[in-house]
């Protein structure tokens, strides 16, 4: 089952794509849904995080079918 | 309600043909109205013109939830916020946030607070296009 990734705004652009799908079999966690989408390790902590459309937190279960999104900090209005 | 546009729309003309639409609420004495609008300025630079990107599917849901609160703190008739999205220029209206109560404090606390969150966690970003055409993105609100 895959889990997909999705980056925006100006972190999309630095990490150079806006979409990944991960495969896994069982939950893991926001964090290494990080570490694997951004083949970074640490995750900056001025990035938002949502999981389903919901916000939620870096040590949040993730499960396969789920939608998970980074970005910066919202500028809307 | 809440509504995303691509195109641009003029926000007074929206509250006219909403009244129309709907009919005056009798019991609705009191309507407080936010509009934003794009300024030719920001950090002191000139801007050109402003993209402004979303998150399709969390955007919507970011504002329901946010309408869903306020309908449920304070006693509110209504709640209508409108959203400019895509391509914007300045002198353009940004977002509409408008309430409708039986009383003034109530309209204006609730329309505030649904701007403020709004800013806060409603999923847009900017992206400003100078007037020497370097392109930027915006890296937080101002303070109010």
């Amino acid at each position: 089952m895959l889990v997909k990734v999705l980056f925006f705004a100006s972190l999309r652009e630095r990490l150079g794509v806006g979409q990944v799908m991960l495969d896994t079999h069982e939950a893991i966690s926001v964090q290494e849904v990080w570490q694997r989408s951004s083949g970074e390790n640490v995750l900056p902590v001025n990035v938002l995080i949502a999981v389903n459309h919901t916000y939620s937190d870096a040590a949040a279960l993730v499960q396969p079918g789920d939608e998970v999104a980074f970005f910066p900090p919202v500028t809307g209005g | 309600m809440i509504e995303l546009r691509e195109m641009p729309f003029d926000p007074w003309q929206y509250l006219a043909e909403r009244q129309v639409s709907q009919g005056v609420e009798a019991r609705s004495g009191a309507a407080a109205i936010f509009v934003g609008t794009m300024r030719d300025f920001n950090e002191g630079d000139s801007v050109q013109e402003m993209y402004l990107e979303h998150y399709p599917g969390m955007t919507e849901h970011q504002l329901e939830t946010l309408a869903a609160s306020a309908l449920k703190e304070w006693s509110l008739d209504d709640v209508l916020i409108v959203h400019r999205i895509g391509r914007i220029i300045p002198t353009q209206p940004i977002v509409l946030v408008a309430v409708w109560s039986a009383h003034r404090a109530e309209a204006f606390d609730a329309c505030r607070h649904l701007m403020e969150s709004l800013k806060h966690s409603a999923p847009f970003w900017k992206r400003e296009t100078l007037v020497d055409n370097s392109v930027r993105w915006v890296a937080s609100n101002t303070p109010g």
